[in-house]
């Protein structure tokens, strides 16, 4: 009886012991020479990439400059409202480079950082940009090519749900953005125009990487709504012949901003370098990271080097619709226009 | 010590487990429901109202105790035939099977949404062979149903395999010689003590059903009013950034989940009276 009550609990314990033991050992980084300072970068999914190579190069960058100081970035990624989130409840976080302005205000609103934090680096505290285009299976086959091309009869459109996924807000008021400014567009018009591009969604996924895996993996829908990064990385890495990327005409300038968050570094010490790293990132080397890995610069020497991977097209931002704060409120919070879309 | 030696309750130091247990559940259990209990009510008890009027939040409710009921149900008879071929046939491979049988407890749930959702995508390997027949399986609610399949089925299996490994020959071998039919002997003599685990697990799926979040999101399609889980809602409030919605609705959940979940239990209680008075009389 004893021993048939200790053996499972003995096997649980060892198993727990051998989770922990897992746990710690993925959780663990190469460990630099002491006196390295470290920097948390917490940021949303599509740039793990992009501030893996950042970082590295901010880490010469910055010995070259302060005499062998050796910093070291490390980067988080998730949505970008779940980081924001993790943040609030007490990430160590230094720097935060999200998806959208508003969950940056957010922490500012909870006292982490000043209100005025986007105005404290150049082009809204925004290094690299990026717009929403249209992911189409090879050869466009349904011919599309702007926004009302959507609505056609067959036309199966995906994005993910702009209610869990920061992405997909942009991909939303792309579309909103576009209505309003077509000849006699109101609010109205532009909601009814929304209501009938959401009935050809045939699912709402919760992130931008699932709507790109059903789209891509699964084979569903005609277009994949998209940032310009996620479509070139797509068309690239997953072969050119499998997709074709269409830019509208008139689309939206995706901001997504970067900012330090006062309080943690002034606990951490950490001021100089963090606002370092971001500054970094506005330098000539720091805008060509970011065309590589399909952002684009707002130097304006970097855009014109790099003017060939990026077609040109006709951008409106969101101050132009009233600023993150009015948006989110209109349309994203509870009852506002996109739940009327699928209100019943 | 002495006291529970003299009470012969078979556990030495009883007295310090039932403290131990009962502070540990405490921190663990009790605390995180207690927090949960008491937040949607921080702010007054708007958020609570608000829930309490949202008719999106009704049908995603709905979603999710039908889905789970149906699929608890279904794994019911699939369940006790999986742990029938595991103690009765002599199956070559059978340890493997066994094995086999736990994994969906391992598999990190979105591994399970991921793979059911390109499986019965349309362009899957079984998605594509249902479309030819005009059935769509992902991205609607028999898609929500086919993943909480799979993540309850362990359930009912390891509920019933131990009774079912218990039963004595003799009392099938009795059944046969007195001249049931092989279907009377199943119904009369093998199910009746196999009725409370199958009870059990199908509580035990059901619940766990109830919740799931991982695997159902990637194949659900979550259209709102249609095939939006209540776990969902959840996550979307918090993108919102309004706690108190979200708890409010995890409230309700957990509310809805403990009516069922009493309703089941004592379903398990009349079944295993009933079996207890038939084994008397």
């Amino acid at each position: 009886m004893k021993n048939g009550f200790m053996v499972p609990s003995r096997r649980g314990f060892l198993a727990g012991t051998a989770a922990a033991a897992t746990a710690f050992a993925m959780g663990a980084r190469p460990r630099p020479a002491a006196a390295a300072t470290r920097l948390l970068n917490v940021s949303y999914d599509p740039t793990r990439e992009l501030y893996a190579d950042a970082g590295r190069a901010f880490s010469a960058f910055w010995a070259k400059a302060h005499g062998g100081e050796r910093v070291v970035v490390t980067s988080s990624h998730g949505g970008s409202g779940a980081q924001a989130r993790s943040v609030l409840e007490g990430a160590p976080a230094d720097v935060v480079t999200l998806g959208l302005a508003y969950d940056i205000d957010i922490l500012a609103q909870h006292g982490l950082l000043a209100a005025d934090w986007q105005t404290r680096l150049p082009h809204n505290s925004t290094p690299y940009t990026s717009t929403i285009v249209f992911l189409v299976r090879k050869g466009n086959p349904k011919g599309i090519h702007d926004w009302p091309d959507l609505l056609r009869d067959g036309v199966q459109v995906i994005t993910p749900n702009p209610k869990t996924s920061g992405g997909a807000r942009w991909n939303y008021l792309a579309a909103w953005g576009w209505a309003l400014r077509q000849p006699g567009g109101s609010e109205a018009s532009a909601t009814a125009y929304l209501k009938s591009l959401f009935a050809h969604v045939p699912v709402l996924d919760t992130g931008a990487r699932g709507a790109t895996n059903s789209f891509v993996q699964r084979g569903l829908g005609d277009v994949l709504i998209a940032w310009e990064d996620e479509a070139l990385l797509a068309t690239r890495e997953l072969g050119p012949d499998t997709f074709d990327i269409v830019v509208p005409p008139v689309t939206i300038l995706a901001e997504p901003p970067v900012a330090v968050v006062d309080k943690n570094v002034q606990a951490h010490g950490t001021e100089a370098v963090a606002k370092g790293f971001l500054d970094f990132l506005f330098t000539p080397e720091g805008q060509r990271i970011g065309a590589k890995h399909y952002f684009r610069p707002v130097d304006p020497a970097i855009v014109a080097e790099t003017a060939s991977v990026f077609p040109k097209t006709t951008t409106f931002d969101v101050a132009s619709l009233g600023g993150w704060t009015k948006v989110q409120k209109t349309h994203f919070a509870d009852g506002g226009v996109f739940d009327q879309i699928y209100s019943r | 010590m002495v006291f529970c030696l003299r009470r012969r309750d078979g556990l030495p130091g009883l007295s310090i487990s039932i403290a131990f247990t009962l502070v540990w559940i405490g921190l663990i259990v009790a605390l995180p429901l207690t927090a949960l209990v008491l937040r949607p009510w921080q702010e007054g008890g708007g958020a609570m109202l608000r829930a309490l009027h949202d008719a999106r939040m009704y049908a995603a409710l709905r979603v999710s105790f039908g889905c789970a009921a149906l699929a608890a149900a279904i794994d019911v008879p699939l369940g006790l035939l999986l742990a029938w071929a595991l103690v009765r046939a002599r199956l070559p491979g059978r340890r493997a099977i066994d094995a086999l049988i736990d994994l969906p407890f391992a598999l990190p749930t979105a591994v399970t949404g991921i793979t059911l959702a390109t499986l019965y995508g349309p362009t899957g390997w079984v998605g594509a062979l249902l479309a030819r027949a005009g059935i769509r399986v992902a991205y609607t609610p028999a898609g929500i149903v086919a993943a909480l399949m799979f993540v309850g089925l362990p359930f009912i299996v390891r509920a019933v395999e131990p009774v079912l490994r218990g039963l004595p020959p003799e009392l099938e071998e009795a059944g046969l010689l007195l001249g049931a039919s092989p279907l009377q002997n199943f119904r009369r003599v093998i199910l009746p003590p196999l009725l409370p685990p199958l009870v059990a697990g199908f509580s035990l799926a059901f619940a766990r059903c109830i919740g799931e979040y991982g695997s159902v999101i990637f194949i659900a399609g979550n259209q709102p009013f249609h095939s939006e889980i209540a776990p969902l809602l959840i996550v979307v409030r918090l993108q919102e950034y309004d706690y108190n919605g979200a708890t409010a609705i995890a409230l309700i959940l957990l509310l809805s989940a403990l009516v069922c979940m009493t309703g089941v239990a004592a379903l398990r209680r009349r079944v295993s009276r009933g079996l207890v008075a038939r084994g008397a009389a």
